[in-house]
């Protein structure tokens, strides 16, 4: 078993997902499942190959630094905050972080 | 007059410009029998409203001899691509409430061009699932059902709302997106056409993000000429998304019925799987022949990393899907927990209660990979065996035009039969995931049914940016099998 109950819990706690502890053993078995099947991948012989993120051959376009029309353009304080929980101010609101 | 909602997509687009149907009357054709269908829950959201006020404004549009190249048809949207105003969930209970106040570049080319919209389409939570299974919202039942019995069957995933949808004529078309064969994979188990374009087709703008580098918007539609007509709509340069390419739309329509003569069709052996129906076996011999009838020349081709691209996908994908989701927080959208804290009680329980168990697992598996000590050993060499992979297509896409796989290693499964094992259930995605991982156009056409009366597909993958050659294949096999049977209609 590649994962045990220890990393589960490491791993939960990264990721910001509460895991009950009744939960880790189940999960670290069925992630170990999925790396076992995974662990295949150590035959291939990757010597001198290049890692590739994206398909797209291009380098990134460059746009002049200037704020854009539309949905990704600034001065929308309303509607970035729409969808949010909890506001005041066109601010988000969370628990105090800071003492 | 026939019911506007049996035609199909190119039917009733003529049909509008003559004259012969108005988009309000198959609008409300369309929104009729949608509310019949509830028992196949393809739908999360019906825009009946919007539905008809769109309907109103493209009659009029016609009325003046106006209108685009999708004036009035009625589609629906999978429930993945944000509409303005309109509820978007990506089948997932964190993002309840969520309103977008802008629209995805898809939905705005589509509105453009006339298309009205029915509703949202369910979906696998974030599109992680083969089966439709993983929804917030409850599974979706595929209209088709085995001749001799009733059991309940996946209409694939993650698009299975829209392939459910389309297969029962809920609507003209739909929209869809395929990370791992997220379109081709219920396409295939619903008897409809799915088509993934090449990363960088179709601008990912607006769309809820999964997979980055792996994720593409393509059409679920009746026919194969129904899908040329969506996916030139669906199309084209986005300057808001930096992996969509600059090049111009071809007319993919104006590419059906050219003759295949002296093309190259590549069949991979490592396609030929253990454990693989030989209806499915005897369906791709079948394609092959029906290739060679038309004029094509079949080259034997060897993919030998194909085993490998399912693992590669699953470090790939969960790690791309871990970044992205991290964005679900309780802060800027959706659910947050009343039980809390602090911050990180926060954070923690609203994703706890958020997120349904496959998207944990996926976001589990992706941070672990990614995290110290781990990266080189996973991430890093799947990045590598994912080159090989590309390179192994490119290779055999100097010999070849097209390559001819099944879509799927099985027809559609009982909902419930495939679910308490992850790693079988990711086994659905074997011969579409390799597109996925180099960036290839792939297709599912409806090409025959098993002996128990379910419908089965053959998949065409392409050269990068060459849907044209991939919509002649596909329409050549579309005419070959003529394999345009129906469900039953059970569930009114």
């Amino acid at each position: 078993m590649s994962i045990d109950k220890d990393t589960v819990r490491k791993v939960a706690r990264l990721a910001r997902i509460a895991e009950p502890e009744q939960r880790l053993e189940p999960l670290a078995k069925e992630l170990s499942g999925i790396l076992d099947w995974i662990e295949q991948l150590n035959e291939v012989d990757v010597e001198g190959v290049e890692a590739m993120a994206s398909t797209v051959d291009v380098t990134l376009p460059l746009r002049e630094d200037v704020p854009q029309d539309g949905p990704t353009g600034g001065g929308q304080p309303d509607n970035v905050v729409a969808n949010a929980p909890k506001t005041e101010d066109h601010f988000f609101v969370v628990p105090k972080v800071v003492e | 007059m026939t019911n506007p909602a049996d035609l199909t997509l190119a039917q009733l687009r003529d049909a509008l410009k003559e004259k012969k149907v108005s988009s309000l009357e198959a609008t409300d054709a369309y929104l009729a029998r949608i509310e019949k269908a509830k028992p196949l829950n393809t739908f999360v959201t019906v825009t009946a409203d919007k539905a008809r006020d769109m309907a109103k404004a493209s009659d009029a549009k016609i009325s003046k001899g106006e209108g685009g190249d999708l004036e009035g048809v009625p589609l629906g949207i999978k429930d993945l691509f944000c509409t303005e105003g309109v509820l978007t969930t990506a089948g997932s209970h964190i993002l309840d409430g969520f309103t977008p106040r802008y629209e995805s570049t898809v939905t705005t080319n589509l509105w453009r061009d006339g298309a009205v919209m029915l509703g949202k389409l369910n979906l696998d939570e974030f599109a992680m699932g083969s089966s439709n299974e993983t929804s917030f919202y409850g599974n979706v039942i595929n209209p088709w059902r085995r001749e001799c019995d009733h059991t309940p069957l996946t209409p694939g995933g993650s698009s299975g709302g829209s392939s459910a949808a389309v297969a029962a004529r809920l609507c003209a078309a739909a929209t869809a997106t395929d990370t791992g064969g997220s379109i081709r994979q219920p396409a295939s188990l619903t008897n409809t056409v799915g088509v993934k374009p090449t990363y960088g087709r179709v601008s990912r703008w607006g769309i809820v993000a999964f997979a980055s580098s792996l994720d593409q918007a393509g059409p679920m539609a009746q026919d194969v000429r129904d899908a040329a007509i969506m996916l030139k709509s669906m199309a084209g340069h986005d300057p808001k998304d930096s992996t969509c390419i600059n090049r111009p739309v071809p007319d993919y329509e104006a590419a059906l019925g050219a003759s295949l003569k002296g093309m190259k069709i590549g069949v991979p052996k490592e396609y030929r799987i253990d454990g693989m129906p030989d209806e499915i076996e005897k369906l791709w011999a079948q394609g092959i022949d029906w290739m060679k009838d038309a004029g094509c020349e079949i080259v034997d081709i060897s993919l030998p990393l194909t085993k490998y691209a399912l693992p590669v996908y699953y470090i790939v994908a969960p790690a791309e899907a871990s970044s992205n989701l991290a964005r679900y927080d309780g802060v800027k959208y959706g659910h947050r927990t009343k039980d809390f804290d602090d911050i990180l009680s926060m954070y923690e329980n609203t994703r706890a209660e958020g997120f349904g168990d496959e998207v944990k697992r996926r976001i589990l598996i992706g941070t672990y990979v990614l995290s110290a000590g781990y990266y080189d050993a996973y991430y890093l060499r799947a990045q590598k065996v994912r080159k090989r992979i590309f390179d192994e297509f490119t290779e055999a896409f100097s010999k070849v035009d097209l390559i001819l796989t099944p879509s799927a290693p099985s027809a559609a499964f009982g909902l419930g039969e495939k679910t308490s094992d992850p790693v079988q259930m990711y086994l659905n995605d074997v011969f579409t995931v390799t597109g996925n991982l180099a960036g290839l156009p792939g297709a599912s056409v409806p090409a025959g049914y098993d002996k128990q009366g379910l419908p089965l597909g053959l998949q065409l993958l392409a050269r990068p940016f060459d849907e044209e050659t991939m919509f002649k294949g596909m329409y050549a096999i579309e005419q070959a099998a003529g394999a345009t049977k129906r469900p039953q209609v059970w569930w009114e």
